[in-house]
């Protein structure tokens, strides 16, 4: 794998820094007891499902280790991950069932 | 007197993060394999975890460097995993706000997903608690996690180069946050979010610079709130 610009990752280093103190800071450091308008508030509770899904849904259908073919093994690990997510509401037992059927699948199919 | 109840109020805060660490120490030991296979020298993987501590956002970043996406487009894409963090600030502003500059300024540093969820869920079930409480158990919540985070990206970076492929480490990403997301998808209002992220990120795979994430989480976002108006219009609980 080729190494990052140095140059590069510094700027992203210390531009996140910034900008992520800042998002932390921003309502709680400057904006005090002011209320903030609802319809911000109703879009800012939906960027987690919403962003983390969209980058991961590439991820899924097209791995890098396998060279961008869909491969089985992590659909269904992915598929699993949601649905166990989903229905225990446990970040843990998800993790468990992605794990276990991907590997397992990988043993099956790589034999 | 004042004193006691506090320090009860940080153990309490620490004791109820105890599950989490189970959550941050193997994602923080993923981040470090993560970093060190995308080439990152030790140092700068912790310099990157220490200064920036969102995990999420730390993740992107790395994902499209290594396709080599402008250094602009992940930046803002980076910071758009981590809008979040400004709505959980906003809300517990009305708990803490009144505290001294200072005492801000560190908690929001210290402003993480599992810090936030245990402090509204406390604030709310107890309105009495003073604000010194309230910090005590805010504090208490990050002192355990914050290290383990820290610690365990530390060993996964070490570990890093020493870990076979045969393991499909590169699996590990997609499924952490699947496992994080998919509790998150409460309402309809969240499933569409979702759903929409998914389908525009995929649709707009060929858009240039990755710019389709930015599009996707947006889509997604006014998805998200379009379905909890609806909802709310039709007179049901969102």
């Amino acid at each position: 794998m080729n190494d990052p610009d140095p140059v590069q990752l510094w700027i992203i280093i210390i531009g996140m820094a910034v900008g992520s103190y800042a998002l932390r800071f921003l309502f709680i450091g400057l904006v005090g007891g002011r209320q903030f308008p609802a319809w911000v508030l109703r879009h800012l509770r939906y960027t987690a499902v919403a962003m983390l899904p969209a980058l991961v849904a590439p991820l899924v259908l097209w791995p890098a280790a396998t060279g961008g073919q869909p491969e089985p093994a992590r659909l269904a690990a992915a598929a699993a991950t949601v649905v166990i997510g989903y229905l225990t509401k446990n970040v843990l037992a998800a993790i468990g069932a992605g794990a276990v059927t991907l590997y397992g699948l990988l043993f099956l199919l790589g034999g | 007197m004042g004193r006691t109840t506090s320090k009860s109020y940080f153990w309490s805060g620490v004791r109820d993060s105890t599950p989490f660490v189970f959550v941050a120490g193997p994602f923080g030991l993923l981040f470090g394999v993560f970093a060190t296979e995308a080439g990152l020298q030790l140092f700068e993987t912790m310099i990157f975890t220490v200064l920036v501590f969102a995990g999420a956002s730390q993740f992107t970043a790395l994902t499209l460097m290594q396709d080599n996406t402008p250094t602009l487009i992940i930046l803002v894409s980076a910071l758009a995993v981590n809008l979040r963090v400004a709505m959980y600030s906003a809300s517990l502003t009305p708990y803490l706000g009144a505290a001294p500059l200072w005492q801000r300024m560190f908690a929001a540093y210290m402003m993480v997903d599992q810090t936030y969820a245990l402090s509204i869920t406390r604030f709310e079930a107890e309105p009495a608690l003073t604000i010194s409480q309230r910090l005590r158990y805010y504090f208490g919540t990050n002192s355990l996690i914050a290290p383990v985070w820290v610690g365990s990206t530390f060993a996964g970076a070490y570990l890093g180069s020493q870990i076979p492929e045969s393991w499909a480490i590169d699996f590990a990403l997609p499924i952490t946050f699947l496992a994080m997301v998919a509790p998150a998808l409460r309402t309809p209002a969240h499933v569409a979010a979702a759903l929409v992220g998914c389908t525009v990120s995929l649709l707009a795979a060929g858009v240039p610079y990755n710019l389709g994430l930015i599009i996707a989480g947006f889509a997604g976002m006014m998805t998200g709130a379009q379905v909890e108006l609806m909802l709310q219009r039709r007179g049901m609980e969102t």
